[in-house]
């Protein structure tokens, strides 16, 4: 039994601290496991960014980014992205005052927004492609291709997702679980921002320094 | 344009007498288990019960049993592997063809590590984490029941992949531009990617639903420092997986890029860059041999402890030691291929951090050692397994600081040598683990113990045969001996070779002891019966309630005041035994309800995965569609948990009481 007493030594009178105060809230679990998944996601563009940083100089002689990149393109990318994380924090807001009419507001000019950088994002591929430059074409193209492109991927399942919501939304109502969904969504949505802005940097910046 | 793709009759290998004999074993053992399934009626209990299950007991159970399946796979790969060894010297040629030889030993890697090791560590930590943590359930246990049957996907692809088509020949970790189209045309390496690529995003989804369950939902009163070892060890894998899993996602898609559109990431055309592979592989690979041994690390943390009716000496270390290997683990990933052409600097680098994670190891060692020393050691199964690691693994850590060496390594690259290394840590290190927690944690997943004779046999069988097997490795490695050679002309050789092939022999009668223990013990269930639920006298939570559990884990949400917490409060009702206990009023129960997402989405990853494989494009669409639609009927379902009354609870709660009393 001196074992036992040994372990109950141990100060018991000491403040109690956040991490005994028992299992949180479901709102909070939820939007903590989707920050863990944020992160995972993140680690996910490390990993192609790595790649990206290795191949940029392997173009096997073919155009490099400063012959390709476009950078007034770029830049209307850029704000519509920027823009649609502000419209996107709005609509968070309305969320969380319950307003139905502001947040289908909110939702839909993000949704306009995040297509508008989809569709220059899809005609930028595409002139590129036109002239030769496709992903076969040099190790830095395929790495350029998938960077970029895995991350319109990303935007294209938040349209999508976007889209259920407002169908779960004038279906359901502000059920806590849409209300979860939302603030899932908008942790997205703002973590693609800050993706786009390593791209930006990375890729198109850097890519017409050299 | 063909609706099938690639697929065809020629898919099939029937000229091939070994492929089709243990294809057609496998088709008979799928259909004596649906028979018997059938005959017993027992669909829809399955069904209800287990197949759409989101009960993290159940769901433990599952991937253990997976596991435990795909163990008799991949250790089939190892016999054929030793035989073929045994046989093919001089001028012999042995009874597998190199290219049959080939998907033998990437199939087995694959598996022994992906889909046998990594699902017993997600299992048992499946099992045993929210039982230890004092809750209900993890964070999302829908999450949980997809990340198990996504990992089953997985495991039935690579299955598949015997009978229809072939496996991969480019090794366990498919370097290019082996694993490129141009030479490896066939859907072997294909197979290879989907099934990784599956497994792999269940395991990443198990990964952030632990961290946020060990993170975000313990007991009241438990502070990180109060938590169980295996919870801490549990966090530190899990954090691994979150971390290290997505790097594996991008490189295998990588791959797939080149082989599937003409990218080109790795191949020796457009400039690409082998080395890239490798060492994006490792950062992922290496953090992966830490996801596997920390859990076993805390199996056994649990048992000694448990066994020497001792808390764990050095908890506070042992704790530091977990999270210092955790960060260190991402710190050495160029170790696996010095020879690569690296600096001096980079790989000196590399070894010393190499060697550096032997200290956190090591001290773990040590707090094992100090936790048996003056304590009342009881001898029983999961014991020897802990004990047979400690031996075993010291050996094989040791052969690790060597080769973390790099002139050193730049000798043993590539050699059996390295074979026996790695086998030497993951069979003394994990599987030994895995042994020890299947059989600590059997009474309170099933409510019976498992037989310990047999229990014994079989550990010392793995034990012997173990060092029968892989010592000869050694030598052979430092004979010049190189891993992976389907025939050799060096007749020295062939002794060693032999005696490795009799280890294997001794280890395949453990395996067969373990079947039998399981038979016996289910038949010997009466008899083995753990009435107590705590049938170990043991420390943790996970003792504080019947065995097996019920759903609900808890009749009232545990509250912890320290350390082996149950243990405290078995001292503490032993010095007030004569005090009256205060009657307390049952309350319902909110429980998250079963739900056939997981097995659902899981089949139409097998579909999208298989049509991938084939190039049977509409399929794969269609595969993905599905996929869509049942994640989109689950988020619209308007009801998600179930109450149990307090009766009910009441009523489990006598039941049990009455059958302690008796």
């Amino acid at each position: 039994m001196n074992v036992a007493v040994a372990i109950d030594q141990i100060p018991q009178d000491a403040m109690p601290s956040a991490s005994e105060a028992g299992p949180a809230p479901k709102r909070i679990v939820v939007a903590y496991g989707f920050w863990i998944f944020l992160l995972s996601d993140i680690i996910m563009f490390a990993a192609l960014f790595a790649s990206y940083a290795v191949l940029v100089r392997s173009t096997a002689g073919g155009p490099t980014g400063a012959q390709l990149f476009n950078q007034v393109t770029v830049a209307i990318e850029t704000a519509c992205l920027l823009v649609s994380s502000y419209t996107c924090g709005l609509m968070s807001l309305a969320v969380n005052s319950g307003r139905h009419l502001r947040t289908y507001l909110g939702a839909l000019i993000t949704f306009v927004l995040g297509a508008a950088f989809l569709a220059l994002e899809i005609r930028e591929f595409a002139s590129m492609i036109a002239i030769g430059a496709t992903p076969e074409r040099s190790a830095f193209l395929s790495a350029f291709f998938t960077l970029v492109g895995c991350h319109g991927l990303h935007v294209t399942l938040g349209l999508i997702w976007l889209a259920v919501m407002m169908v779960q939304l004038a279906v359901m109502g502000f059920t806590s679980a849409v209300q979860r969904r939302l603030a899932c969504f908008s942790l997205f949505w703002h973590a693609l921002d800050i993706v786009w802005v390593g791209l930006f940097t990375v890729v198109y910046l850097m890519g017409v320094s050299r | 344009m063909n609706l099938l793709g690639r697929l065809d009759w020629n898919a099939v290998p029937l000229h091939q007498p070994i492929i089709m004999g243990a294809t057609a074993f496998m088709v008979l053992v799928v259909l004596v288990v649906l028979g018997f399934v059938t005959a017993k009626g027992a669909w829809l209990y399955l069904w209800r019960e287990w197949l759409t299950s989101v009960d993290h007991k159940r769901i433990g159970a599952m991937y253990c049993i997976l596991a435990l399946v795909m163990l008799l796979r991949g250790f089939s790969d190892a016999i054929m592997i030793r035989a073929q060894q045994a046989l093919a010297a001089g001028g012999a040629e042995g009874y597998l063809p190199p290219e049959h030889f080939n998907q033998i030993f990437s199939a087995h890697g694959t598996i022994m590590i992906l889909f046998m090791a990594m699902p017993f560590v997600v299992g048992l930590m499946n099992f045993a984490v929210p039982l230890q943590l004092g809750v209900r359930d993890v964070a999302f246990p829908t999450l949980n029941s997809v990340s198990f049957w996504l990992t089953a996907s997985g495991a039935l692809l690579v299955n598949i992949s015997l009978a229809v088509g072939e496996f991969s020949k480019a090794g366990w970790w498919g370097y290019p531009p082996l694993s490129e189209l141009q030479y490896s045309p066939g859907v072997g390496v294909d197979y290879y990617l989907w099934a990784l690529q599956i497994s792999g995003v269940g395991t990443l989804l198990a990964g952030i639903n632990f961290v946020t369950t060990i993170l975000k939902m313990r007991a009241p009163g438990m502070s990180y420092m109060r938590m169980p070892v295996f919870c801490w060890t549990a966090l530190a894998a899990n954090l691994l997986i979150v971390a290290a899993f997505p790097v594996l996602t991008a490189t295998l898609a990588m791959l797939a890029l080149d082989r599937y559109l003409g990218f080109h990431f790795f191949t020796l055309e457009g400039q690409g860059n082998q080395m890239l592979y490798s060492n994006l592989f490792w950062v992922w690979g290496h953090p992966e041999v830490y996801i596997l041994i920390l859990p076993a690390f805390g199996v056994f943390s649990e048992v000694m402890a448990t066994f020497s009716g001792k808390p764990l000496f050095g908890y506070r270390s042992m704790v530091a030691a977990t999270m210092a290997i955790c960060i260190l683990s991402f710190l050495v990933w160029l170790h696996h291929f010095f020879t690569m052409g690296a600096s001096a600097n980079v790989n000196g680098f590399f070894g010393v951090m190499s060697m550096i994670i032997a200290l956190p190891t090591g001290a773990k060692v040590f707090n094992w050692l100090f936790t048996m020393y003056g304590g009342r050691v009881r001898f029983s199964v999961p014991v020897l397994w802990s004990i047979g690691f400690m031996v075993t693994f010291v050996i094989g850590g040791m052969t690790g600081v060597l080769m973390a060496v790099p002139p050193a390594d730049f000798q043993l690259h590539n050699s059996v040598f390295l074979v026996a290394h790695f086998h030497n840590v993951a069979i003394g290190g994990v599987v030994f683990g895995v042994m020890a927690g299947y059989n600590y944690w059997f009474p309170k997943a099933f409510g019976f113990k498992l037989d310990e004779r047999w229990g014994k046999a079989a550990f010392w069988c793995w034990f012997v045969g173990f060092y029968v097997a892989f010592m000869p490795l050694y030598v052979l490695g430092l004979m010049g001996m190189t891993r992976r050679m389907q025939h050799y002309d060096n007749l020295s050789w062939q002794p060693w070779l032999i005696a490795a092939a009799f280890g294997t022999a001794i280890i395949l009668v453990g395996v067969v002891c373990q079947v039998v223990q399981l038979v016996v013990s289910i038949r010997n269930r009466e008899k083995l019966r753990d009435v107590t639920g705590d049938p170990w006298n043991g420390r943790t939570l996970e003792w504080a309630t019947a065995s097996p559990p019920p759903a609900w884990n808890f009749a009232f949400q545990p509250k912890v005041a320290g350390l082996d917490a149950f243990w405290n409060s078995k001292s503490r009702a032993q010095a007030t035994r004569d005090e009256p206990t205060p009657t307390r009023k049952y309350e319902p129960v909110e429980m998250p309800k079963n739900s056939a997402t997981g097995f659902v989405t899981a089949f139409f990853a097998v579909v999208i995965g298989f049509a991938l494989i084939w190039h049977i494009w509409w399929l794969a669409g269609a595969g993905v569609l599905g996929a869509f639609m049942t994640v989109l009927a689950f988020s619209f379902r308007r009801h998600s948990e179930i109450e149990v009354p307090a009766e009910e609870i009441a009523r489990f709660v006598r039941t049990h009481q009455a059958g302690v009393a008796a």
